[in-house]
C-alpha cells in the first residue's frame, strides 16, 4: 500500500449514534471491500479496524460526534464512498425505519 | 384423589407445580476439566461456533426487531476482536471457560460504565452472549427445560439448576438426592417445589401431557386423573391463600404466643440475593456463605474484592448484625484447587476451618476484608465445622495478627466478633471448652454426624432428622450453655425454618432462627402460634 490512504470525516445524525444496528451494518459493509479501512473519533486518531463490530462498538460514538474514515488499497475510493454515503443516509433508519417508533427514545434495542 | 397414581418421594421444597414433565437427559455434571492449550483452544472455538448456530436457529423464529438484535449478536460473536483476549489467555494455561468468562467480563464492565444509557444496556447482549457460549463449554445449553416444566431428574447438579430459569414457574422431582443437599436448599431459595428421593422405577414409567409436584407431601403424579387434578388445583388454591396469611407476618418482629420475642434473621450464599429484599423482613444476617466469592473464578478473589462485597452487603443490613461464615469448602462443596480430590469421605476430611488453617496464606486474606468492613457496620466473623478449641485459638492470633499489620499500616480496620458454628458433636458435647464470644448451631452438618446419615443418600435420608432426640438434647446443651454464659446462641440450618421443626426447637430454649429468606413469613407465622412455657 505505498499510495496515500484516502480519508473522510461525516457527521453521525443518527438519533442514538454508532449503535448496535448500526455498527453491524457499518461493518458489514466495511469487509465487502479489499481495502484496509479505519475509523476514528478524531483526525489524529486512534484509529481502529472499521471491520471490527467489537471495536466499533466500544468506540461508543453518539449522535452528533464526528467519524472519520481512512482507507488504503485497491477500492479504498469506493469504499469511503459508500461507507459515507451509509452514515449520511441513518444507515437506512428512517423516523420510520423501526416499526413507526419515534426516533425521540434513544434507550430502544438497536 | 387416587392414592395409587401418586408415587412418593421426600419433600424438599414446598410448593405445588402443574406442567408438563421433562425427562432430563443423563449428562454429566458441568465441572469442566482442563486440558492442554490446544484442546481448550478448540473447545471454546466449538462452543462459539455452537452458540452462533443456536442464535441463527432463535432467528428465523424471531421477529424483525429481535432478529437484529440477534444478528448483532452474531456479529460480535464472529469478531476476532471479542475473542483474542480470550485465546491468550488459554495459551497462557487458563481453562477455556475462565478464559472466557475473563475476557466477557472485561467487555461487561467497559459497557456498563458507559456514559450513553443506551451503550450501557448492551451490557445484558454481552451478557447473554457470555452465557450461552459458557453453557456449550458446560454442556448444559441443549437440555435447559421449557418454561414451567417440571424436571425429573435422577440427581441435578446447584450450578445447573442455577443456570436455568425458574421464572416461569415448573418443579424439580429427582429420584436422588436429599432434602438438605445444597441443591434443595437453592430451591427452596427461589421458591422452586421440589421433591426428592422418588422411586427410580418412575424414570419409565409413561406419563399424562402434564403432570403434578407436591412439594408439601413430597410426591409426584405422572397420569393424574380429572378428579386429581380438581383437588390439586383447589390445595393449590388453599396454598395461595396460607402464603397470604403468612405474608402478613413477614414484616413484623417474630413473637411467640405469649409475647417472648424471637430473633428471626436470614441466610445468603452471595449479594445478589439481597437485591430485592426489604431488610425490614430481619433482624440481620445469621450467616453468609462465603463460598460463592472462591467459585468459578479465574482466580482465588483478593482482599479488595472481598471488601467490597463485604460493604455491600453491611449497606443492605443497614445497622442489623451481620454474621459472616469463612470460606466453607470441602465436604459436597468442592474449589477446584484449593480443596482436596479423592478424600475417601470428604464430609469427614479437610473442610470448613480446618482447611483454612491448612492454607493460612488464603485465610489471612478473607480475614483482612473482614476486619476492614467490620468498620463499616455490625460484621461477626463465623468460622465453620470447628471441632477443637484450639483451632478457635489459631484463628483468633491470625486475626489479631492482621489487625496489627493493617493498623500499622493506618488502613481502617475494627477487631470483629469471633464465633464458632456448631455443627460437630465434638463441639456440642464440649460448648463450655469454647474461647467463642457467640454460638451458632449448623443443624444440617449436626445432624448428619449424630445421626451417622449423609444428607444425600436417598436411602438413609429418613435417619437423618433433627427431631431425633439426640440432636435435639444436644441443641438444648448449647442453647442452655449459651443462656448461663450469656453468649448469644443462634442456629442457621435449615431446620430454622421448619414449621415441623420451629415448635421443638422453641422447646429447646432456643429464641434465634437464621433461614433462607424464603422461609421467613411461614417461620414467623409459627412462632406466633407457638404457646409452649417460656424459657
Amino acid at each position: 500500500m505505498s499510495e496515500a490512504p484516502i480519508r473522510a470525516e461525516i457527521e453521525i445524525t443518527n438519533p442514538t449514534g454508532l449503535h448496535a444496528r448500526p455498527a453491524v451494518k457499518l461493518t458489514k459493509l466495511a469487509k465487502s471491500f479489499g481495502a484496509s479501512i479505519e475509523l476514528a473519533f478524531a483526525a489524529d486518531g486512534p484509529w481502529i479496524d472499521a471491520k471490527s463490530v467489537v471495536k466499533v462498538m466500544a468506540l461508543k460514538a453518539p449522535r452528533g460526534a464526528i467519524l472519520y474514515f481512512s482507507a488504503s488499497g485497491t477500492d479504498a475510493a469506493l469504499a469511503i464512498a459508500a461507507l459515507s454515503d451509509l452514515v449520511r443516509r441513518d444507515f437506512d433508519e428512517g423516523p420510520h425505519a423501526a416499526g413507526g417508533r419515534s426516533t425521540a427514545e434513544p434507550g430502544h434495542v438497536g | 384423589m387416587s392414592a395409587d397414581s401418586w408415587h412418593i418421594g421426600r419433600a424438599a421444597a414446598p410448593g405445588l407445580a402443574c406442567g408438563p414433565l421433562f425427562r432430563l437427559p443423563a449428562t454429566d455434571v458441568p465441572q469442566r476439566q482442563r486440558g492442554s492449550a490446544a484442546e481448550e483452544t478448540a473447545a471454546l472455538r466449538a462452543a462459539i461456533a455452537a452458540a452462533i448456530a443456536e442464535i441463527e436457529m432463535l432467528q428465523l423464529s424471531a421477529g424483525a426487531e429481535a432478529a437484529e438484535i440477534l444478528e448483532f449478536q452474531i456479529a460480535m460473536l464472529g469478531d476476532d476482536a471479542l475473542t483474542e483476549g480470550a485465546f491468550a489467555d488459554i495459551d497462557g494455561g487458563m481453562a477455556a471457560d475462565c478464559a472466557w468468562r475473563t475476557a466477557m467480563d472485561a467487555q461487561i464492565a467497559d459497557y456498563s460504565a458507559a456514559s450513553d444509557e443506551y451503550f450501557r444496556a448492551r451490557a445484558g447482549d454481552l451478557t447473554d452472549m457470555r452465557d450461552r457460549v459458557l453453557g456449550h463449554l458446560l454442556g448444559i445449553a441443549d437440555t435447559a427445560p421449557p418454561h414451567g416444566a417440571i424436571v425429573l431428574a435422577p440427581d441435578l447438579a446447584p450450578s445447573r439448576f442455577l443456570a436455568w430459569d425458574w421464572s416461569g414457574g415448573g418443579g424439580v422431582a429427582l429420584m436422588g438426592g436429599s432434602p438438605t443437599s445444597h441443591v434443595a436448599m437453592l430451591a427452596r431459595a427461589r421458591g422452586v417445589p421440589m421433591v426428592v428421593g422418588l422411586p427410580p422405577e418412575i424414570g419409565r414409567r409413561p406419563n399424562a401431557p402434564a403432570i403434578l409436584l407436591d412439594g408439601e407431601g413430597g410426591r409426584i403424579n405422572l397420569a393424574p386423573t380429572p378428579d386429581d387434578i380438581r383437588s390439586f388445583e383447589s390445595r393449590r388454591k388453599q396454598a395461595v391463600a396460607d402464603a397470604q396469611h403468612w405474608q402478613q407476618f413477614l414484616h413484623r418482629p417474630a413473637k411467640t404466643a405469649a409475647g417472648h420475642r424471637v430473633l428471626t434473621q436470614i441466610n445468603v450464599a452471595g449479594p445478589g440475593e439481597l437485591d430485592h429484599l426489604d431488610p425490614d423482613i430481619c433482624d440481620g444476617i445469621g450467616l453468609v456463605r462465603t463460598e460463592f466469592l472462591f467459585h468459578d473464578q479465574p482466580t482465588l478473589p483478593n482482599e479488595e474484592q472481598q471488601l467490597a462485597v463485604y460493604r455491600r452487603i453491611l449497606a443492605w443490613a443497614d445497622g442489623r448484625p451481620v454474621t459472616i461464615r469463612t470460606l466453607d469448602a470441602g465436604g459436597d462443596k468442592p474449589i477446584v484447587g484449593l480443596t482436596q480430590d479423592g478424600e475417601s469421605n470428604p464430609f469427614l476430611g479437610l473442610r470448613g476451618i480446618r482447611l483454612s488453617l491448612a492454607h493460612p496464606e488464603i485465610f489471612r486474606v478473607q480475614l483482612r476484608a473482614l476486619a476492614r468492613a467490620a468498620a463499616n457496620g455490625p460484621l461477626k466473623i463465623m468460622l465453620p465445622m470447628v471441632t477443637v478449641p484450639e483451632e478457635v485459638l489459631a484463628a483468633a492470633d491470625l486475626l489479631r495478627g492482621e489487625i496489627v499489620a493493617l493498623g500499622n499500616a493506618g488502613i481502617d480496620c475494627r477487631p470483629p466478633e469471633l464465633g464458632i458454628m456448631v455443627e460437630v458433636p465434638a463441639a456440642a458435647l464440649a460448648i463450655e471448652r469454647f474461647p467463642a464470644s457467640f454460638f451458632s448451631i449448623g443443624s444440617n452438618d449436626l445432624t448428619q454426624y449424630v445421626t451417622a446419615a449423609a444428607r444425600d443418600i436417598a436411602a438413609v435420608a429418613s435417619l437423618n432428622d433433627t427431631a431425633n432426640p439426640a440432636v435435639l438434647g444436644l441443641i438444648e446443651r448449647v442453647a442452655a450453655f449459651g443462656k448461663s454464659a450469656g453468649k448469644e446462641v443462634s442456629l442457621c440450618g435449615d431446620a430454622g425454618g421448619d414449621p415441623r421443626l420451629i415448635p421443638q426447637l422453641l422447646a429447646t430454649g432456643l429464641r434465634n432462627f437464621s433461614m433462607a429468606p424464603s422461609m421467613l413469613a411461614r417461620a414467623k407465622a409459627t412462632i406466633a402460634d407457638w404457646s409452649g412455657a417460656p424459657s
